[in-house]
């Protein structure tokens, strides 16, 4: 084959460029189905709803049930936690959030103030913290020393964010469905 | 060294082999007449018991493998199951649990060997390199496996792990749940890590592959950190080499022995015994002693993000350690600086080990007046200390190449060991 000299890419150059490109995203997309096997598969997505009566907890106390395999805290708090939670000066807090902002509306249209609902999870590197634990009677994880308040907002400790609120909603006055 | 082979076939049998697949010649240059510097002292012998506890790991894994079940209501039972049931289960159990242990025995005296030595300087970065990749495998195949057994330990310390990852802005949740495989550690968590602790020692293995090539590339370092001149500075692997490293295996696996047999527990952590419940963190989380001191500079970083970077960062160092080193000397026996400041820099690495065992707030002594003083905590020990680490090889390793003074080297290893050298 006679050599070409040219300064110009021929079109033999761009064959080359267009065929190696073709096989590097013919490769890529095959790799793909292996990263994305190692994501949440079908059957654990159809576990991520519950419904859960909490007609049965009394004032003052808390429940931990397990949602999507992580632990659930129900609290049903007294008066005197959520003027506490109430009573925060937002501008104080690490991750700013109002106490209202991490609750949801009931049936009669109402803020449930006296339950919350938290993921009990630690944000920092997600140990399960204690309830009625902590300088403010809140939570605090034990592996790091994290507080947290009645509303599970961060107040003191390695973590950066409030406690998690699940989605959740009311479908009756004792009955709520989380995810 | 590479390059000329001093393999002769002896039969016609050989000679037929050696000119179709010269494995032969290859075992015989790389385990027999490969010269080793004649002055290796028994710090040299960890590379030899490395390969030994590879070994060893592999063969009582893949046992272990045969009747282990990577279920979450089955795993702790299967364990159970393998010590009290399987015939010999409990001695394959112990030695492979202990041998994890021992393994980063020897890889830390390797490695010390190394920074005191000088062993990662031109022409052995890449080798170095290699054996830092070997390191931080076995610290990957270490935390599978501690999974594995499903404990409580294994359970929580699995959440902490993968939560670092968390800690990565934006797509660091998304990374978590895709090492998960779920929302929270499960099964296809025990399954994919029981795979992949299968998989990483032959990872290793390959590693070990190239480490050992790059060895026969440049040569072994030695104790005055001279290069060989030529044959009379060295001695052939066989038989010099091979039973200085049987003896140094022998009295390791007597260290080994001990473990095993008369204190298996000792060096785990009695909360594993309880099987993992994900609605009860225990108290007090610590990961297996061979990571605390980079657990130890986690917590010391009171920001997340930065406590994970941080924590990487001790390992990723090591990597530029080559270049980081500015002294054309390899040796600490001719660096009266460099040799005093190696000392502080184990005893730094021992004291972030001791810190990271500890619960953080725990009050080590109490400074000032009793009143207004303030309590000095294992958290503000393991700040001077991470600091120390970084310092010595970021600032130190550059400085005291310009600033130190060596002793004069010896003309060569021969002069040395005949103590002729002048110094």
């Amino acid at each position: 084959m006679a050599e070409i000299h040219a300064d110009e890419p021929t079109r033999r150059d761009f064959l080359y460029v267009a065929t190696g490109a073709f096989a590097a995203v013919g490769a890529a997309t095959a790799v793909w189905p292996l990263i994305d096997q190692m994501n949440p598969d079908a059957s654990v997505l159809a576990l991520a709803s519950i419904e859960l009566d909490i007609g049965a907890i009394p004032v003052g106390q808390e429940i931990t049930v397990k949602w999507r395999g992580k632990p659930v805290f129900v609290r049903h708090r007294s008066d005197a936690e959520i003027q506490a939670a109430e009573a925060v000066d937002i501008s104080t807090l690490r991750d700013p959030q109002t106490d209202d902002a991490r609750l949801v509306k009931g049936p009669s249209g109402q803020l449930e103030k006296q339950w919350l609902i938290l993921i009990g999870i630690c944000t920092h590197l997600g140990c399960i913290p204690l309830a009625y634990k902590g300088e403010f009677n809140g939570y605090l994880c034990p592996c790091h020393g994290s507080v947290y308040d009645t509303s599970g907002r961060i107040r003191q400790g390695p973590a950066p964010l409030n406690l998690e609120v699940p989605p959740y909603k009311f479908v009756s006055d004792t009955k709520i469905q989380i995810g | 060294m590479s390059g000329h082979s001093t393999y002769k076939p002896s039969n016609g049998f050989t000679k037929w082999i050696d000119s179709r697949l010269p494995i032969v010649r290859l075992v015989h240059d790389a385990g027999v007449s490969y010269p080793t510097p004649k002055n290796l002292n028994y710090w040299w012998t960890f590379g030899g018991i490395l390969t030994l506890c590879l070994g060893i790991q592999i063969i009582t894994g893949i046992v272990l493998a045969m009747h282990y079940i990577p279920q979450t209501d089955l795993a702790f039972a299967s364990v159970e199951h393998i010590m009290r049931d399987v015939n010999y289960g409990w001695l394959l159990r112990y030695v492979h649990a202990n041998g994890a242990s021992m393994f980063f025995i020897a890889v830390y005296v390797h490695m010390f060997r190394g920074l005191y030595y000088g062993s990662y300087k031109a022409p052995r970065e890449i080798l170095w390199i290699l054996g830092v990749l070997i390191y931080v495998l076995m610290m990957a195949s270490a935390f599978f496996g501690y999974v594995l057994p499903w404990g409580q330990m294994s359970f929580w310390g699995a959440t902490v792990i993968t939560n670092l990852f968390s800690a990565i802005p934006v797509v660091g949740q998304s990374i978590s749940t895709w090492l998960w495989g779920g929302y929270a550690i499960g099964d296809p968590t025990l399954n994919r890590f029981f795979s992949l602790h299968y998989l990483f020692p032959f990872l290793i293995v390959g590693v070990v592959v190239l480490h050992i090539w790059a060895l026969h590339v440049t040569g072994q370092n030695n104790p005055t950190g001279v290069e060989p001149k030529g044959d009379k500075d060295t001695v052939p692997f066989t038989p010099y080499a091979t039973a200085k490293d049987a003896l140094g295996m022998s009295l390791f696996l007597i260290l080994f022995a001990y473990f095993v047999f008369f204190n298996p527990l000792g060096l785990g952590d009695v909360a594993n015994s309880e099987i993992a419940n994900p609605l009860k963190t225990p108290p007090h989380i610590v990961p297996e002693w061979y990571l605390l001191p980079f657990y130890a500079i986690l917590r010391a970083v009171p920001d997340k993000l930065g406590g994970v970077l941080l924590m990487f960062s001790a390992i990723a160092v090591l990597f530029v350690l080559p270049w980081l080193d500015t002294s054309k000397v390899r040796s600490a026996r001719f660096r009266p600086i460099y040799k005093q400041f190696f000392w502080l820099h184990l005893i730094v690495c021992i004291g972030l080990g001791w810190c990271g065992a500890q619960t953080p707030d725990l009050v080590i002594t109490h400074v000032g007046s009793a009143e207004s003083g303030i309590n000095f905590t294992v958290t503000h020990l393991a700040r001077i200390l991470s600091f120390y680490y970084f310092f010595h090889f970021i600032i130190l390793f550059p400085l005291l190449g310009l600033i130190e003074k060596p002793k004069p080297l010896p003309e060569s290893i021969s002069a040395s060991v005949l103590g002729t050298a002048k110094s």
